[in-house]
């Protein structure tokens, strides 16, 4: 059996991007017709029955978020498609962007009308300026054939989607830091609660989803709730697109169906392909920065919610980036830590200054000044990220850190006692500033 | 005059957005891309607050927080590597080392005819061709050294041709 399942990529590279012709002769907008012969609390139940879970990192059921926004009696309520993809090893988000935005668009008017919500906005990195272009062309040609805009398929319900820029900041990620940045502010995270479905975007009700859990929801309509769910697992319904990139021969975005290994993921060859140049698995990073990192001795965990959770790994973004033998463990963190002190966005003191001593003590580690009690004070530096910072960003900074000292224990015993197994620390070319 | 052109481009700008403060980050960023040194000088962030009707130091909080904008003035094309682990461990760190030789300054700086400046980035999402570099709104991916002198090459020559 095929280990891919295109539900949602299957147009990608295929259909002329932003032609709606080419979108509704594959079939696209057959969902949204549906979903003007259902009412709204019909289609939040195949939502739920579908058990969609938030692909944009979090996990949160989409059906159980819809749900909670349609109870809130307030308007005008606005519908928020987060594309800020800023999480090193993910690029997913870019491939629904770029070669099928229509199917984006079609999800985001289904939410549209679950909600009653003429004005949808999606914030696309700035990083992103030239897909900004295609998006921007597939809404005009989306207008023009009546799909989006005035009096859509002649129901009288009106929706427009309003594109937004980043520049540059991965915290604008963060669903509440990303409000404030559409809002043409500095993206700083804001106190939860209230809850962004009742206080969110220009303080109004708001529904954040990232871009492919929006680009499931037509097929969700489309095919109902229970058969969406059964492509997955019993809790992972559907199917994840998954990044693969680092030391693996077939680096890429793949759609997979909730349950396959990681060992399939990685080795398969119509996947990862294994590691390139007959090197040696190390380890692999999931989810992104903030995700846990594993080891060979989990590669048959399968690929699911629930499977990964229960061995202390995650689905995150879907990135799996794949580290080969070569690579020593306290240098990635270094380059983990830098990436979070870059991004830190400085309002809470345990995430500002907890990246900065972490990454002091690991450069100790790997110019081997590190002591025992640096250790400790690591040890201190993780539990308190954890516990006390502002967002989401500085409690899960440490994760990587704290999984891979787990796992490699006698690698961060080596370098107290100067030696890199590696062989990338103590040498003359180790990481530059 | 050139600054004057300059006062009605950036006007140009900030009308194409409608005055709308929703859109200062929008407005800063194609300030910048038609700035011809990749940077917002403080007379236009100036102009963008009068405009939208914000407080200055709005705009010079949106500006210092954002990463893709510079205050100071940089070469014509920012050349930015991505530093980001999955890019790291495909060696992006050769890859500065490259540009260093071909450019002949080191990572941070401009070249003395102001045409590039090398700087680092964060993950731009082309993890899959890495190791890469950004110049502009372009992605280059699986750079070798023969591919970055190739690269360097080019831009020159396209701003030899509209001089
Ligand atoms: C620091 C940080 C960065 C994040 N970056 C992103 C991102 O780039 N894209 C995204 O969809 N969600 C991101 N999230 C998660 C969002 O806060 C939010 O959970 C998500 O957009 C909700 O959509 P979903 O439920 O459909 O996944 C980030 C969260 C944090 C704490
Ligand atoms: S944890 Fe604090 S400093 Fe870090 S990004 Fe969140 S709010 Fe900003
Ligand atoms: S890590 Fe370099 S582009 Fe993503």
């Amino acid at each position: 059996m095929s280990k891919i399942n295109k539900l949602i990529s299957a147009n990608c590279g295929v259909i002329r991007p932003d032609s709606v012709e080419d979108y509704v002769k594959a079939g696209g907008y057959e969902g949204l017709k549906k979903a003007f012969t259902m009412k709204p609390e019909e289609i939040i139940g195949e939502v739920k029955k579908a058990k969609l879970l938030g692909r944009g990192g979090a996990a949160y059921p989409a059906g159980s978020k819809w749900e909670q926004l349609l109870e809130i009696p307030e308007f005008p309520k606005y519908i928020v498609i987060n594309a800020d993809e800023g999480e090193p090893g993910t690029f997913k988000d870019k491939i629904l962007l770029s070669q099928d935005p229509l199917r984006v668009i079609e999800g985001m008017t289904i939410a549209g009308y679950v909600f009653n919500s003429h004005d949808g906005y999606i914030y696309i990195r700035g990083e992103y300026r030239a897909i900004q272009k295609v998006f921007r062309s597939a809404i005009d040609n989306a207008v023009k054939a009546g799909y989006l805009g005035q009096n859509i398929l002649g129901t009288g319900f009106a929706f427009h989607i309003h594109i937004m820029t980043g520049a540059g900041a991965y915290v604008c990620g963060e669903n509440s830091a990303l409000l404030n940045s559409i809002e043409g502010k500095a993206g700083r995270p804001r106190i939860k609660p209230p809850h962004l479905a009742e206080v969110g975007l220009f303080l109004m009700p708001t529904l954040v989803n990232n871009v492919e859990s929006i680009a499931n929801i037509p097929t969700i309509v489309l095919e109902g709730g229970e058969k969406y769910l059964s492509y997955g697992t019993k809790d992972s319904g559907g199917t994840k697109l998954v990044c693969l990139s680092g030391n693996v021969v077939n680096r890429g975005v793949y759609e997979i169906p909730f349950g396959v290994s990681l060992r399939d993921i990685i080795y398969d060859p119509e996947l990862g392909g294994g590691i390139p140049n007959g090197k040696k698995l190390k380890f692999f990073h999931l989810g992104g920065q903030s995700g846990p990192i594993g080891s060979q001795a989990q590669l048959d965990t399968l690929y699911c919610y629930k499977a990964l959770r229960n061995a202390g790994l995650s689905v995150g973004s879907g990135a799996v980036v794949v580290m080969d033998e070569d690579v020593c463990v306290i240098d990635y963190l270094k380059g983990v830590t830098e990436f979070f002190i870059h991004e830190s966005c400085g309002k809470c003191t345990p995430c500002r200054e907890g990246n900065k001593q972490i990454y002091a003590i690991l450069c100790k580690l790997s110019e081997g000044q590190a002591t025992q009690d640096d250790m400790a004070v690591l040890r201190r530096l993780i539990d308190t990220m954890t516990n006390a910072s502002f967002c989401g960003l500085g409690q899960s900074a440490t994760v990587a850190l704290n999984t891979c000292w787990k796992l490699f224990k006698a690698e961060f015993e080596d370098h107290l006692n100067q030696k890199c197994p590696a062989q990338v620390c103590f040498t003359e070319q180790g990481r530059g500033e | 005059m050139e600054i004057i052109r300059r006062y009605e481009q950036v006007l140009a700008i900030i009308n194409k957005y409608g005055k709308a403060k929703e859109q200062l980050l929008s407005i800063l960023l194609d300030i910048q891309a038609t700035s011809g040194q990749n940077y917002v000088a403080e007379e236009w962030a100036e102009i963008v607050a009068r405009e939208l009707d914000l407080p200055i130091t709005k705009v010079h909080d949106v500006l210092t927080f954002y990463a893709m904008f510079n205050i100071e003035p940089k070469g014509k094309y920012v050349i930015e590597i991505c530093k980001s682990t999955p890019c790291h461990v495909t060696k992006a760190d050769a890859v500065v080392a490259m540009f260093e030789e071909v450019l002949g300054i080191k990572l941070g700086e401009t070249t003395p005819d102001k045409l590039f400046t090398l700087m680092h980035t964060n993950c731009v999402g082309a993890c899959d061709i890495g190791p890469v570099a950004k110049i502009g709104d372009q992605v280059y991916g699986n750079l070798t050294a023969a591919k970055v002198a190739e690269i360097v090459t080019s831009y020159r020559e396209v701003s030899s041709c509209q001089k």
